[in-house]
């Protein structure tokens, strides 16, 4: 068998 | 919750409220859709039996599976709760602050495109060319009313905003001229159909404007059905050479070519497709937004085809990630690593909060969606809003608002979706327009997708 886990306000990002 | 599919030959599992991703195997893809349902016991003699023919899946894999995902799920990374509800009303309150505004220089256009949402160009209302000093007091405004945020965002929109073209650069250098004593930085864009690009306009995006949108439909039988001028004529010969020329110019980045699908196209892949082939690197098209009783609006019918094309566009760029000449696709631009914060997924665009449109006489919109519909005009940028118990409702609107969308595994992605799509197949700003929903849902799941087969084949997005 082969689980691979790929990954784990101010207001100043864009719109 | 999580939401668990079957995609290209990968398993994979979206954790919904820790927007963690898992690839598994297919015992593992049992087990975990099992985990809540059954006991281990019950669950182990289930993989058992179904894989008894395989000699991978052992009783001492069972074991170490059922260990591997209660780590994750003392990790938060697996079944993780939601635990963003009660603080979504604070995040919304601390966002009446302006930061962007979409700047109508132009009601007006060139081009007289059937499925325009905006008239052709006009809004339902008189034509019309910002002037100078409206726009510059829409800028003071937008300044005087963003606090202590430093940047700022204003897109160049119509109409045809190149019909206003000496009115825009003026307003850069204004832009520019309030920066420093301002503490603010101007970030401008620039949304057009093309047929006025040329080498002052290239010159001058390049260098002040952040990114530019450029309108094409894909196929030059797609383009011109629907993208014409007054008499018919198509305008796909006219722009397309010029947008080459302009997203090279560019270096192939921070430009969008924006294309938009019909039910006169429901195989779109080959629109997005022929606009790589093109050359260009940046791609994006949407679904129409129109009435239904247009001859070119989707329907229900369309869905299962429009689903299957999301598909074969991804499908295809994985290809072509392989061979190192890929492109992007706005809807499949995922950071999973360094996404936006909760504050910015709960909330969503910012709508009738933190950005507002600006018509040629300096009214105020929830958004451009929403420009001529006078049930929707706020106010002015001399005398700011007026109408408070409008932006009320944008204000209350985020994905908690939203009952439909409590158990969604996309609702931390789209952020309750679109307000004016709500509006107008609803007749609420915080209803559901399912439809969007449906395309949504299937987008995040090719999205990642894409995510998990680079990851899995240790591709390099290159282009």
């Amino acid at each position: 068998m082969k689980i691979n886990t790929l990954n784990s306000g101010c207001g100043e990002c864009q719109t | 919750m999580i939401h668990a599919y079957k995609m290209n030959g990968y398993n994979i599992i979206i954790d919904q409220n820790s927007g963690c991703v898992h690839s598994v195997d297919e015992a593992t893809f049992d087990i975990i859709n099992l985990y809540k349902e059954k006991s281990k016991d019950e669950i182990k003699a289930y993989i058992i039996e179904k894989y008894k023919d395989d000699p991978e899946v052992t009783p001492e894999d069972i074991d170490t599976c059922f260990g591997d995902i209660e780590a994750l799920i003392a990790d938060g990374r697996l079944f993780a709760e939601d635990t963003f509800e009660q603080t979504a009303a604070q995040f919304k309150k601390k966002q009446g602050v302006l930061k962007a505004l979409c700047l109508h220089v132009a009601h007006g256009c060139n081009l007289a495109c059937k499925y325009c949402f905006a008239g052709k160009g006009e809004y339902f209302g008189p034509k019309g060319l910002m002037s100078l000093e409206t726009g510059k007091r829409a800028l003071d405004f937008l300044i005087e009313n963003s606090g202590t945020r430093k940047n700022l965002e204003v897109d160049f929109f119509g109409g045809e905003p190149l019909l206003n073209w000496e009115v825009c650069k003026k307003l850069v250098a204004y832009g520019r001229s309030r920066e420093k004593e301002s503490g603010k930085n101007f970030r401008f864009t620039l949304t057009t159909n093309g047929l006025l690009v040329d080498d002052d306009v290239i010159e001058f995006c390049n260098k002040e404007m952040g990114n530019v949108v450029l309108s094409l439909d894909g196929r030059k039988e797609t383009h011109d059905r629907l993208r014409c001028f007054p008499s018919g004529k198509g305008s796909y010969d006219l722009v397309t050479e010029k947008f080459k020329r302009f997203a090279d110019a560019r270096n192939q980045r921070d430009y969008y070519m924006r294309g938009t699908y019909t039910h006169y196209n429901t195989d779109f892949a080959a629109d997005v497709i022929h606009m790589a082939d093109l050359g260009f690197k940046e791609l994006s098209v949407e679904p129409v937004v129109c009435s239904g009783t247009e001859p070119y609006a989707l329907r229900q019918s369309d869905l299962t085809a429009l689903k299957e094309q999301y598909e074969i566009l991804a499908n295809e760029m994985l290809k072509r990630y392989r061979k190192g000449n890929g492109f992007t696709f706005y809807h499949y631009m995922i950071d999973l690593e360094a996404g936006p914060c909760i504050v910015k997924r709960i909330s969503g665009c910012g709508v009738g909060t933190e950005y507002l449109a600006v018509t040629p006489n300096g009214e105020l919109y929830p958004c451009h969606q929403f420009v001529g519909d006078e049930k929707f005009l706020l106010g002015d940028i001399w005398n700011g809003i007026r109408r408070a118990d409008i932006l009320k409702q944008f204000n209350e609107c985020n994905i908690y608002s939203h009952k439909e969308c409590k158990d969604c595994f996309a609702k931390l992605y789209c952020s309750g979706g679109c307000a004016a799509n709500a509006y107008h197949s609803t007749g609420s700003v915080n209803g559901v327009y399912e439809f969007g929903c449906e395309l949504y849902k299937k987008r995040i799941e090719c999205a990642i997708m894409l995510k998990v087969a680079q990851a899995e084949e240790n591709l390099k997005v290159e282009y």
